[in-house]
């Protein structure tokens, strides 16, 4: 068979090219351009770091301005210049930026490309047992697609106008018309260009995931044998390859409008801000726009909350010494929760003129993804039941997601009847649901699989005291800053103002912001010690002794503790096993390439 | 080692699942990402055109046919459909030449896609000015509803959209095929011993000419 032998002839390449490790690998090849999958994986991690911090910097900047409103740092007016006015507050311009370019960032850059660009690079091929991605090239691609996108959004910061305002969702008209608001000029063209840009990267990183998962596992690795991470890394992937490409057909459509003179989301409506005017426009519908994002917006939270899932079950199993509870339960509801990202999209929408008639299955479909997500979450429980629990800070984090994934699931319920969301729309019971259940529990997943996969990265340790303040921190801040914002929400606070003092019905909550505010401060800090960790372990932390540290029994492990470019120097081991034979016949963990004893109990 | 016995376990590692390589892979699921880009601005399409009164008859339109003057209906996308779908052929029959690794027939085979792609292309440039020469553009619709009412801004905004978007990945088929002939020409894929990656560009091709049974049926027949 033709195809028999092209499929032998790439595994051969890559053994005459990785077999002993003689190629030479000059600097540029080897930290810049890399093709290996685990530089890659690195250079997305710190590229999602920087952001994290950038993204981080801005939320304290506008929480700033809501703890804040009438305080005077004039001090701020030397650091940001123009983005501050003569009295030392934030102006209401850059205030609407730092939240549209908070949002981006994060959801995009930090918690897509940063999460999953990071552990899919790193673990498919190291946990399904390949040399590298089926095409190393354009995997190097997608991550120089990714670059340039974070170097167009950064560049939009500087420009005279200031970058996009009007929401990191850019409904029309603010992004349509680039005369609406200074933000939606250069800034919004630079938005643009720098997610399609993004959109290029996911593309050509989602096809390289999911032909590796299909095409490269070794020998012995059937599908249900992989680790959850694979089967979650798996999904995204696909959920990506069909959500983004309509989000980019909306943009197209967006940048006709602004540019060309068309009418895809305008209409012959009357802007009086900035002397806009009457439209020339006739016949367009803003709606659409909304459609089209939410068909990517809505996977997109799966995007986020895939990985970190996957990663989440990987380690509570690992620390529990214990199988994963309900394997195939846990791939069903993954693949469920895919099918289901793609049919819910309009519950963002209640409240635009949806026909109720249609709302009502948007709901039934919506309260639906509750099912899936409760099997997880039980078996999340039931794993760690009466486990041998070492509570390494890897394993706190995951703990830590379950906990926020309930907690931010259980609002969702809520905001997906639509009877519910007319008084819940727009308030800040949104903001604090999905910054739960999709932002904190992303960032918990990845700094899980952070703290996890350190060792296979550096070879080295973080630091675990600096883990344990961090993780404290950090989970007590997040309840802290977004609780209360359910209350906030249900008396009708709503999202997105600059300045409640304004408000009769919302002074009383001037107090609560001011409280937020100290937290998210002391929140941003403690990321500032853990960054200190990451850097500071990479050169001086306590090094790896043992191949397998966490006594895991996944391919990754078998490798040397700093592996070279094709991962195994002899041969690609072979797979007996699944990936969860913890405490098993009385042994403590029976690695995946352990053969079947002949006596040994059930086998999967 | 032989893949067709029976009782082959396809998918317990250590080969392909389909039994394709890694390449085939990412271009299927290429397309059906591509495929939701399409289906994407023809809903949009459809649903801007769903909700207006009234919409320009394309029969009225698109009736004019070059050197032969106008009252034409429909003749001159029809003769553009026929051969985009004839390039699609003669990229059946360079594939197959492939499998043979029959080299001659390749090279002839994809020398009449290519012709075909560009005749295509031709074609849609010959309809664009003329359309532009009528007054149609991005932003500005001469063409009058089919009740008689002032036309819809859309109708042209759409149909430059779209089918531009579609002539841009013509545009790339014959690029890409373009580069399959000289890696012919240059002996690559004899060396290779395999045509696959002809495979891959004819998968597109298809895929491309496929597209545009759906934009001609939305935007010249419906």
């Amino acid at each position: 068979m033709s195809n028999e032998a092209v499929l032998h002839s790439h595994d051969v390449h890559s053994h005459d090219d990785h077999h002993g490790h003689h190629h030479h690998e000059s600097f540029i090849s080897k930290y810049v351009f890399s093709q290996d999958h685990k530089m890659i994986a690195k250079q997305f991690l710190i590229t999602g770091m920087v952001w994290a911090i950038l993204g981080g910097l801005m939320s304290v900047l506008f929480r700033f301005q809501l703890g804040y409103p009438d305080a005077e740092f004039t001090w701020m007016k030397d650091l940001l210049g123009k983005w501050v006015n003569d009295k030392g507050q934030i102006t209401a311009e850059s205030y609407y930026s730092l939240v549209t370019i908070h949002g981006t960032v994060l959801v995009f850059f930090v918690l897509t490309a940063g999460l999953s660009g990071t552990f899919a690079n790193l673990l498919i091929p190291l946990q399904v047992g390949a040399r590298d991605m089926a095409s190393p090239f354009l995997n190097m691609l997608s991550y120089w697609f990714f670059l340039a996108a974070s170097l167009v959004m950064l560049s939009s910061l500087f420009v005279e106008t200031g970058p996009f305002s009007g929401g990191w969702t850019a409904y029309p008209p603010l992004s349509a018309l680039a005369s609406a608001q200074p933000g939606s000029g250069t800034g919004m063209d630079l938005w643009l260009i720098a997610m399609a840009l993004f959109v290029v990267s996911s593309l050509l990183g989602g096809l390289n995931y999911i032909a590796t998962i299909l095409n490269m596992r070794t020998k012995g690795m059937s599908m249900t044998r992989m680790p959850l991470t694979i089967w979650a890394l798996f999904f995204t992937a696909i959920l990506g390859v069909l959500s983004f490409p309509v989000l980019l057909s909306g943009f197209i459509l967006l940048i006709f409008d602004r540019n060309y003179g068309t009418s895809f989301y305008l209409s012959d409506i009357f802007i009086t801000a900035n002397n806009v005017g009457a439209l020339p426009n006739e016949g367009g519908n803003a709606i659409l726009y909304q459609h089209l994002f939410w068909f990517l917006g809505h996977p997109e939270v799966y995007i986020i909350i895939l990985p970190a899932m996957g990663m989440v079950s990987e380690v509570l199993s690992v620390n529990s010494r214990k199988p994963i509870f309900g394997y195939m339960a846990m791939v069903g509801s993954l693949f469920a929760i895919t099918i289901l990202a793609f049919l819910v999209w309009a519950h963002h929408m209640f409240v635009t003129g949806l026909n109720p008639f249609l709302g009502a299955f948007f709901v039934l479909l919506t309260l639906l993804i509750a099912v899936p997500s409760a099997i997880k979450v039980f078996n999340w429980l039931t794993t760690i039941w009466r486990g041998s629990i070492r509570f390494t800070p890897a394993m706190l984090f995951a703990i830590g997601f379950v906990s926020l994934f309930i907690s931010g699931g259980l609002t969702g319920i809520w905001l997906g009847n639509s009877a519910l969301d007319i008084h819940l729309h727009d308030t800040y019971f949104v903001v604090a649901h999905f910054h739960i259940v999709m932002g904190v529990a992303g960032i918990f997943g990845m700094f899980c699989g952070i703290y996890h996969w350190y060792p296979k990265m550096y070879g080295r340790y973080l630091n675990n005291t600096l883990g344990y303040i961090h993780f404290w921190v950090t989970l007590a801040g997040a309840y802290l800053i977004f609780w209360p914002m359910h209350y906030s929400g249900l008396a009708g606070m709503p999202r997105r103002y600059y300045d409640y003092a304004q408000w009769e019905s919302f002074k009383q909550f001037g107090d609560l912001n001011k409280f937020i505010t100290i937290v998210a401060m002391i929140v941003f800090a403690v990321q500032l010690l853990f960054l200190f960790n990451f850097f500071y372990s990479i050169w001086k932390g306590r090094k790896v002794r043992s191949q397998n540290p966490w006594g895991a029994t996944t391919l990754e492990w078998t490798t040397p503790i700093n592996p070279g470019h094709g991962n195994w120097p002899g041969e690609i081991p072979e797979v007996h096993r699944w990936a969860y034979d913890y405490g098993k016949d009385g042994q403590e963990f029976i690695p995946q390439t352990t053969p079947v004893g002949s006596n040994e109990t059930n086998h999967h | 080692m032989s893949t067709t016995a029976t009782g082959t376990k396809w998918w317990s590692g250590g080969r392909s699942p389909f039994n394709v390589e890694y390449g085939k892979l990412m271009m299927w699921y290429f397309l059906m990402s591509d495929a939701f880009t399409f289906g994407a601005f023809l809903i949009s399409y459809g649903t801007i055109r769903f909700s207006a009164n009234s919409w320009p008859d394309p029969n009225v339109v698109f009736q004019s046919f070059p050197f032969l003057g106008s009252g034409l209906p429909l003749l001159f996308v029809s003769l553009m459909t026929f051969i985009l779908i004839i390039s699609s052929v003669t990229m059946v029959m360079a594939v197959h030449a492939g499998h043979r690794g029959d080299k001659k027939a390749v090279v002839w085979n994809l020398v009449w896609t290519i012709l075909g792609g560009l005749a295509f292309l031709g074609c849609q440039a010959w309809e664009w000015t003329h359309l532009y020469h009528e007054g149609a553009w991005w932003g500005s619709n001469p063409f009058a509803n089919a009740d008689g009412s002032t036309g819809h801004q859309d109708f042209t905004n759409f149909f430059f959209t779209i089918t531009g978007f579609h002539g841009f990945h013509v545009f790339s088929g014959v690029v890409i095929n373009v580069i399959m002939l000289i890696m012919t020409l240059n002996n690559v894929f004899e060396k290779k011993g395999h045509y696959l990656m002809i495979e891959k560009a004819g998968l597109y091709w298809h895929f491309v000419d496929l597209v545009w049974v759906f934009v001609f049926t939305m935007f010249y027949l419906v």
